[in-house]
């Protein structure tokens, strides 16, 4: 029954874009892409309980090391692996620092908010990499580059990157791993009492939860074509990521993608700048060159 | 600004990322009395910290009750989803456009020697002291004060004891937000603002507390000076732009060595 309801959502799913406009397939890259930040989020965030409120900060390793990787003529399908790779080193750095120190609740939000701000204030200010400008990518269409004529793979992309995140936390989830997680969610003191190295399985959920989360930075540079210190390191972003898993649901397996599912449509009308310029570039089907972006500070969407 | 989150955090260890945006809801009060009605700002903060300690109470006895025996996490997302109502009401209210109060202080500065001092800073400067000082005579030397004091040391003896918790939380939730209020109307001057400011103004009020101490007013007063001095000095010597990075590296040091704050008890 579970299974015939999940085959079926899934040939929903790749049978959509044949029948969508182009905005509302646009819509739908948004909400998989969203699911899949919450879903790795939700690793170390959800099932962990660490509450971590810098994840913007992978996204942004992830995306600008895809990015400038493609200026050396580094194609970002390989660029993506390694941006994920920093993004994961970085969250072993912030991991280490924040467990091996003891940091809890709110202490760790405060960490990885600070972490994810000196990422933030850092990018703004290297002018290797953009400045406070940020980085733009020229558009050329080209399938090795990850850019795409046709707005239906981005769809698939994403819809694979949903279903990566979500059979990653499933495969956790079976696993011991998964099962301590939850234990020290529930009581850390107990679990290191029981002989659980908690340590090392915090760190694991945080490098495993970075590394995805990297992945998804490449993606939403090469969806967008542009990448702002502001927009892709701001709090903003992580709030954003963290709003979908805990509404649909911290520490289950669905809850990111159901979160996702009600909040990212609901934000669209009234989203930030940059998304409106990609679904004002979508709207009419063919796609020139990116609109310039504006450099205001986006507006959230109302939760 | 940042005495008023020490006075909620320290109190009942609620942590409220709705503070910033508060203040900016403080800042808009200032901008519309001065604006519609003509008050000076330097006479509108004390509309603007009743009105804001209305809030707190409300924000308190409707949300924050509710959880109190909830992790920190539930709390800090409460706080985080009230931020984001607090923004986008600003936001459709408001509209995004920076917006600033005049003041005809603003305007003026003085001569004193060599140094030009601004008129409008100087008297930020002396409200924020008197304010502070006020709240720590109320604090020390009142009965309410002191009963704010036992619900934050041990609220279980406090009930015992025959406090009513909850409405001495709810006081001190309201006099934290009014203090933010205060400090937003009097800040309005001299800083322009916009509805996002909120965010960054909760960061920033964090930075100061958690580097000068949870719960300890010196400790935030001083943590407000560490901070601005650390990033004026990060200004003159590097770039303007990079004066946040400072502000936070300290954050990082602090949390990683002395969590409890320079000022702070060590934390429970």
């Amino acid at each position: 029954m579970k299974w015939a309801l999940g085959l079926t959502a899934l040939a929903v799913l790749l049978g959509l874009p044949t029948v969508l406009s182009g905005y509302a397939v646009t819509i739908f890259v948004l909400i998989f892409f969203y699911a899949f930040l919450a879903q790795a989020w939700n690793i170390v965030g959800g099932y962990a309980g660490q509450l971590s409120a810098g994840h913007a900060a992978f996204v942004g390793v992830g995306g600008y090391t895809a990015a400038l990787l493609l200026d050396r003529g580094i194609t970002p399908w390989l660029g993506m692996l390694v941006g994920a790779a920093l993004a994961a080193v970085l969250g072993s750095i912030i991991g280490y620092l924040g467990f091996r120190f003891g940091l809890r609740g709110f202490y760790l939000v405060l960490l990885t908010v600070a972490f994810a701000e000196v990422c933030r204030i850092l990018a703004s200010n290297i002018d290797a990499v953009g400045g406070a400008v940020g980085l733009y990518i020229t558009f050329t269409g080209n399938p090795r580059q990850f850019q795409f004529q046709d707005q239906r793979a981005y769809y698939y992309l994403a819809l694979a990157l949903m279903l990566l995140g979500t059979g990653v936390v499933a495969l956790i989830e079976r696993r011991r791993f998964g099962i301590y997680l939850t234990a020290i969610r529930e009581d850390e003191g107990a679990c290191e009492a029981l002989g659980v190295p908690t340590f090392k399985y915090k760190m694991l959920a945080m490098v495993v939860s970075a590394f995805l989360t990297g992945l998804g930075g490449t993606f939403y540079a090469f969806y967008l074509f542009s990448l702002q210190p502001n927009t892709v390191f701001g709090i903003p972003l992580s709030v954003e990521i963290i709003i979908r898993a805990v509404i649909g649901g911290a520490g289950t397996l669905l809850g990111p993608i159901l979160g996702s599912f009600i909040l990212t449509p609901l934000g669209v009308p009234i989203s930030p700048p940059h998304h409106q310029a990609r679904l004002a570039m979508t709207a009419p089907e063919k796609r020139t060159a990116p609109a310039p972006i504006s450099n205001r500070p986006p507006t959230r969407p109302a939760a | 600004m940042a005495v008023g989150l020490t006075l909620i955090f320290g109190v009942m260890r609620v942590v409220n990322f709705a503070h910033g945006d508060m203040m900016v809801w403080g800042m808009y009060l200032a901008f519309v009395l001065s604006t519609r009605a003509g008050i000076d700002p330097y006479v509108s903060f004390v509309v603007c910290a009743a009105a804001l300690f209305v809030l707190g109470v409300a924000v308190q006895r409707g949300l924050v009750d509710r959880i109190l025996a909830a992790p920190h996490e539930m709390q800090i997302l409460l706080m985080l989803g009230v931020a984001l109502v607090l923004e986008n009401t600003a936001l459709l209210a408001f509209g995004p456009e920076p917006a600033r109060v005049r003041s005809p202080l603003a305007r003026l500065t003085w001569d004193v020697g060599p140094l030009y001092v601004d008129v409008a800073r100087l008297v930020t400067f002396g409200l924020a002291i008197v304010l502070t000082l006020a709240l720590s005579l109320f604090l020390f030397h009142t009965e309410r004060g002191r009963l704010i004091r036992a619900a934050a040391d041990n609220p279980y003896g406090a009930m015992v004891i025959g406090t009513d918790v909850r409405r001495v939380y709810a006081t001190a939730f309201g006099i934290g937000a009014a203090c933010v209020g205060a400090a937003g109307a009097l800040v309005s001057p001299i800083l322009p603002f916009q509805p996002p400011t909120g965010l960054s103004l909760s960061v920033t009020s964090f930075n100061i507390v958690i580097i000068g101490g949870m719960g300890s007013l010196l400790g935030a007063f001083i943590g407000g000076l560490l901070v601005s001095v650390a990033e004026s000095l990060g200004a003159v010597f590097l770039r303007p732009s990079l004066k946040e990075l400072f502000s936070f590296s300290l954050l990082i040091l602090i949390l990683l060595l002395r969590p409890a704050g320079l000022f702070g008890r060590r934390a429970s």
